[in-house]
């Protein structure tokens, strides 16, 4: 065994590549680590284009054909063409007919009705003598995005449809004009938004998990001794953790944005190499943050419930499910505190918009910033000892 | 070779508390450059806590000290760098192979031919052939060899081997020693733990350590001399009824069976031939007064220092 000694001048310079070089043995480390582990391997691939069709699919903030009923209690031409009228807009399909009001209530309270239209006796004939009758619709509200769309065309579909027939020949010249004009998305269509959503939703859920474990999976294998008794420093073994993830993060947003413009035709207005930038930059954030995770557990099922503690609210309060200006000030606040916030403002504005970086500078800091932070709390926190 | 002088480890008074117990109380010792240390005491007696306060991977809460002429508070990156230290429980990486194992750790201590260093290493360590097998898969003996090869990679100053050869067969304990024997040739510093006399025999050095207190050290023949113990060795029948009617009389320290025959110690060597001599003449037993063994030592040092701390 023959003992390696440097010469003290070129100590520095070894000293510089050091970091590279023990961040290099860490990376290659965990990336041998995450091929030999198939089934992780495989969720990488599997999880994004499972979520992604299962949810583009399936979720449709614009309901149609939502079941409904009616109550007639009258059965004149003016009721029939306003149920007409009503079932054309296809947000409503009439599955019952009842003329009874107890019956209407227990349809609606059963839930085997969303919606239900009470047509009063009276109706055309309070119509003819110009008495504006009450058209009562009942909405089961309990779900307020399913009803708000459908409960949004009321207005305009009764009033054309009693122009219609209160009148012979064209349809008279109305006293104003609504205008409807949803811009970006015309159609109302949920999956423009949806999978640019999904883009961040998946990526923050896989991102944070992969690297809250890697911290605490060492220190439960054991392996961490061994590890702190060697020449690494904290930051080396970070970036040796988090490397081999961005460009898993990478092959997944790769994917997901492929899905999304492939199999639903979401547009990418913008540039693809800022996309592509953007990106990386919010999937380092995620990772610095399930890193920081790591380094402040003991165990991996803590870590498991620090990152569900961190992930459920980037759903809720980033604006992936419920609109963000919606929310209370407060509640706005702690939503621009999520890396998700800022990620789907620039994946919608770049894939929706074609928005550029001038745009878009304030979300990118905000990324930033969050990923500095995340990493000086995991470098401070990492702990150099057993103590 | 940072300092000349003869010392590898020297430490003073070193204490060490979790949670309010104390595991190392005011722990002294000195380490000659290229000897074999080796590290005795019963389970929890605070060895693993001294060998992990001297590589820097644990604080001491009082007490300093040098390691290879570093000091153990502040230099403890420096002295990373120079040590190699095997702990207890396996820590190489399970899903790793045993090739990937020593690329990882040469490429992280920086030799500049990592592939070669551990393509060397492993035909030393006689793992040609399964250089590909997941250091997981291997046999406790070829674990225990794969994580010494992967301490020595470095080509470390001093090595620190926390039980090395627990639960480890016969054969491969003999190999392995005769391994650190040839590192400390070499000109390697080991310290190593160990419960197996016959290992503690094997080593230049030893220290006794129970209940955090550093009790006894020095070379084999020298615990035994500063024990003070006078042993007789007894052979014949109902030994038991023997050691039970021994036990607690006046003189007599400690009474332990060895095989088939009954070792009796004390260090009032009157008050314990007085003890003995009823039954010195009875038929069917066989006296001999002979020096105690290092085990006979350390039992009793272990029974004293219970009575004293516990």
């Amino acid at each position: 065994m023959s003992a390696v000694e440097h010469p003290e001048p070129r100590r520095d310079i070894r000293e510089h590549f050091g970091f590279l070089r023990r961040s290099y043995a860490m990376l290659i480390k965990e990336f041998i680590q995450l091929r030999r582990d198939r089934v992780s391997f495989a969720m990488i691939v599997m999880l994004p284009v499972m979520q992604l069709t299962l949810f583009g699919y399936a979720i449709n903030t614009t309901p149609h054909h939502l079941p409904s009923a009616v109550l007639l209690q009258e059965d004149s031409d003016l009721a029939r063409s306003v149920l007409k009228a009503l079932e054309n807009t296809k947000y409503f399909r009439f599955l019952y007919e009842v003329h009874d009001v107890d019956d209407f209530d227990n349809l609606l309270k059963s839930g085997k009705v969303l919606f239900g239209v009470e047509i009063p006796r009276g109706f055309e004939r309070a119509v003819r003598r110009g008495d504006r009758p009450a058209l009562l619709v009942a909405a089961d509200a309990t779900d307020p995005v399913a009803a708000s769309a459908a409960l949004g065309s009321l207005g305009m579909v009764v009033q054309t449809a009693l122009a219609h027939d209160l009148y012979i020949g064209g349809p008279p010249e109305m006293p104003f004009e609504i205008r409807a004009h949803a811009r970006y998305n015309p159609a109302a269509n949920s999956s423009l938004n949806i999978v640019p959503g999904l883009v961040g939703t998946i990526l923050t859920m896989t991102m944070l998990i992969f690297t809250a474990l890697s911290v605490t999976r060492e220190v439960e294998r054991g392996t961490m001794e061994s590890l702190l008794s060697m020449p690494i420093k904290p930051v080396e073994v970070m970036f040796g953790k988090i490397v081999p993830y961005v460009l898993v993060g990478f092959l997944q947003a790769f994917l997901i944005i492929g899905i999304g413009v492939g199999l639903f035709g979401v547009p990418v207005l913008g540039n693809l190499v800022l996309l592509a930038l953007l990106s990386t930059l919010f999937i380092t954030t995620n990772l610095s943050i399930g890193y920081t995770i790591s380094t402040l557990v003991q165990n991996q099922l803590q870590a498991m419930q620090m990152s569900m503690m961190f992930f459920l609210p980037s759903i809720l309060l980033s604006g992936f499910m419920f609109p963000f200006a919606g929310m209370p000030a407060w509640a706005q606040y702690l939503g621009e505190c999520l890396p998700l916030t800022h990620y789907l403002r620039i994946v919608r504005a770049i894939m929706l918009k074609g928005a550029t970086m001038e745009n878009l500078r304030f979300d990118t800091l905000a990324l930033a910033g969050l990923m500095l932070l995340a990493m000086t709390v995991a470098v401070t926190r990492f702990r150099r000892t057993l103590d | 070779m940072s300092n000349g002088n003869g010392i590898a480890i020297d430490v003073k008074g070193l204490s060490k508390s979790f949670g309010g117990r104390e595991v190392v109380h005011d722990l002294s010792m000195q380490v000659k450059r290229g000897s074999i240390y080796g590290f005795l005491g019963p389970n929890g007696s605070g060895k693993t806590t001294t060998i992990r306060i001297l590589c820097g991977l644990l604080t001491p809460d009082s007490g300093e000290g040098t390691c290879l002429g570093y000091d153990i508070r502040r230099d403890a990156e420096k002295i990373k760098r120079q040590v190699g230290y095997m702990t207890q429980r396996f820590s190489l990486y399970q899903d790793l192979s045993v090739r990937e194992n020593l690329e990882f750790v040469a490429r992280l201590y920086g030799l500049t031919d990592a592939r070669g260093a551990a393509r060397d290493m492993i035909r030393r360590l006689g793992l040609s052939g399964r250089e590909e097998q997941l250091a997981g898969e291997l046999s406790g003996g070829w674990k225990q060899r794969l994580a010494l090869g992967a301490c020595t990679l470095p080509n470390p100053q001093l090595l620190l081997l926390d039980e090395p050869t627990a639960g480890v067969d016969p054969k491969a304990r003999r190999d392995f020693w005769n391994e650190i024997h040839s590192l400390a040739a070499e000109g390697l510093t080991v310290l190593v733990s160990t419960h197996y006399m016959d290992e503690a025999e094997r080593c230049h050095e030893i220290a006794y350590i129970a209940y955090g207190y550093l009790l006894a050290h020095g070379t084999v023949e020298e615990v035994i001399a500063k024990s003070a113990l006078t042993t007789y060795t007894v052979t014949g029948e109902d030994l038991n009824e023997l050691g039970a009617a021994l036990t607690g009389k006046p003189g007599i320290d400690m009474v332990a069976p060895f095989g088939t025959s009954l070792h009796v110690s004390g260090r009032n060597v009157p008050a314990l031939e007085a003890s003995i001599a009823p039954w010195r003449e009875k038929s069917g037993l066989n006296w001999q007064k002979s020096s105690p063994s290092l085990e006979d030592v350390f039992i009793e040092l272990m029974a004293r220092s219970k009575d004293n701390f516990q």
